[in-house]
């Protein structure tokens, strides 16, 4: 294992019930790098991040994080190892007012961003911090999924379609957000339909195709594989 | 000139009280399920059985160990809390992913055990539990006596139940709580051990139930058949309150005991069936009870 390795999945396979959906999902994510998995609807990406989590079913291979076997932790185990999970859902509690979501993951590692911190990055937050959570706009609640897991001190982030369905300056709002975090050594997985998002943001991009990477395209070889891209995912 | 609707005053605030007092048992007993109910998704049907439990220990500890009403208060829950866990770890767990009528199905099983147990060792006869005597006699109001130990029940209960409020609805600990119960796949994948969670809410709702039977202790004649009335009516609040609601557990119990008491004052036939008919009214307007959401 090199030394800058963070995340390395191998041979995961992974299920739902009896649904086999995950086919040997082979990728590292180096530290401080941020990866972008790429793919049609359907094809794995958040039953990837989820069985990273645990949240799946039956799971076999190896998730090595930060140079911890994690294939046979309970969800808690992982997070307490220094993830942060941003679902696709985006996972507001109803029942929680806004700053009780901001407030309620419990803290997996030092180094987590200050509640005043996070309040002067997402002004919104701290205006409605008293608003049930799911008062909130899309927009908001979207920044609230990410900043609640900033406070935790998680250094692996795991970030389900964060851009979608929000309007522009949102998007351009959140992409500012993910190269401040690049530049505080971050190490992230972006889950996107939304290539232009994703592109620009990503050291490397994975695409998913029926639960197993089809290709892998450095940031670098961008320009050159456009066309390929295109007659995957439709972009 | 001291009647309404030629009712005695003095009869009406007895019967108020009597109410009250019921009602708090409601209260305490109908909040247990509700917490349970919102974590594990299962009816507790082996409250009663828990409830009975909560006297008939401190009926033992006293006659066998000498361990006097106060302390019971306060030992009894944590030993029958220690028994939900034994229930939950043994039992419980593995039935979560299964639909909820199993959970029904096996706290039932566990209610007849327990109670089969106890009628078998110790008969069915009632034990007289007397009321200590800090709190024996009454307080003349002037136009009522007051029995101390009625009030104590009522402020008891009452202030168990608003601490168990404020801690699931203001509090750090309290969001887990509701996190958990809301979402708990992803609030574990935030760190938070659920599974713990879920074991510790079992056994506090068992704990709650054990602090009811200790407070009924002196109230009633203890023994392994007591909570079969009570339990009835209590699912009975439950139904009407609707399952999951802290505040409306809470307000629906005492308020059911309320219109008992003073059902038995104006017409004493119906006392003991005017839960069933609130209950078979608000189902007709409010499927999902008083305070439940509609699915
Ligand atoms: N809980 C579940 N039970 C059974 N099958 C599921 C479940 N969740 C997802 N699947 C199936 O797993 C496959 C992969 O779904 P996944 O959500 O990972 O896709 P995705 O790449 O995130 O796509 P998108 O988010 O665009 O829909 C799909 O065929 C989906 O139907
Ligand atoms: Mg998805």
């Amino acid at each position: 294992m090199s030394a800058t390795e963070y995340l390395r999945v191998s041979k995961l396979h992974a299920f739902y019930g009896e649904s086999h959906i995950l086919h040997g999902m082979d990728f590292t994510v180096r530290r401080g790098e941020c990866v972008s998995l790429l793919g049609r609807n359907g094809a794995g990406r958040t039953t990837t991040l989820r069985a990273l989590m645990g949240l799946t079913g039956k799971r076999t291979g190896s998730i090595v994080i930060n140079g911890r076997e994690a294939i046979d932790m309970a969800p808690h185990k992982i997070a307490q190892l220094g993830v942060g999970y941003c679902p696709e859902e985006r996972g507001i509690y109803s029942s929680l007012t806004t700053e009780e979501n901001l407030l309620l993951p419990p803290r997996v590692g030092s180094g987590g961003m200050s509640v005043e911190e996070l309040y002067e990055m997402f002004p919104n937050l701290a205006e409605r911090r008293h608003s049930q959570g799911t008062r909130l706009s899309g927009g908001e609640q979207q920044m609230l999924a990410l900043a609640r897991i900033l406070r935790t001190g998680a250094r692996l982030l795991l970030l389900d379609e964060i851009s979608e369905g929000l309007a522009p300056v949102i998007v351009q709002k959140l992409g500012e957000i993910i190269r401040e975090l690049k530049t505080r050594d971050y190490t992230i997985v972006l889950v996107e339909q939304n290539f232009r998002f994703a592109a620009p943001l990503a050291d490397r991009m994975f695409v998913v195709e029926h639960g197993q990477i089809a290709a892998e395209i450095a940031q670098s070889e961008l320009a050159g594989r456009m066309d390929y891209l295109q007659e995957l995912l439709g972009v | 000139m001291n009647e309404i609707f030629g009712i005695p005053l003095p009869a009406l605030l007895g019967q108020l009280m009597l109410g009250l007092v019921n009602g708090s048992f409601y209260a305490l007993l109908s909040l247990g399920l509700a917490v349970i109910f919102g974590m594990l998704h299962i009816i507790n049907f082996a409250h009663g059985a828990l409830y009975m439990m909560g006297a008939m220990f401190s009926w033992l500890a006293m006659v066998y160990l000498g361990i006097g009403y106060w302390r019971s208060l306060l030992l009894v829950p944590l030993f029958v809390g220690a028994i939900g866990i034994v229930i939950e770890r043994f039992l419980l767990q593995w039935i979560y992913k299964l639909d909820p009528l199993y959970g029904l199905l096996l706290t039932f099983g566990v209610a007849l055990i327990i109670g089969g147990g106890f009628r078998y060792v110790f008969g069915s006869s009632g034990q007289p539990y007397s009321i200590p005597p800090e709190l024996g006699g009454a307080v003349d109001l002037g136009f009522m006596f007051l029995p101390k130990y009625r009030m104590w029940v009522i402020v008891a209960s009452l202030t168990i139940c608003f601490a168990t409020w404020f801690m699931i609805e203001k509090t750090r600990l309290g969001a887990y709580l509701r996190a958990g119960t809301e979402n708990p796949g992803l609030t574990q994948a935030f760190g938070i051990n659920v599974p713990v969670m879920v074991m510790l809410t079992y056994a506090f709702g068992t704990a709650l139930a054990a602090f009811a039977g200790v407070l009924a202790a002196p109230t009633t004649q203890v023994s392994p058949l007591m909570s079969s009335n009570m339990i009835i009516t209590v699912f009975a609040v439950v139904v009407i309150g609707g399952m999951g609601s802290i505040m409306g557990s809470i307000i629906t119990g005492l308020g059911l005991g309320v219109i008992e008491g003073l059902t038995k004052v104006f017409y004493a036939q119906a006392s003991s069936t005017v839960v069933f008919i609130v209950m078979v009214i608000v189902l007709m307007v409010r499927p999902a009870g008083l305070f439940g959401k509609e699915k």
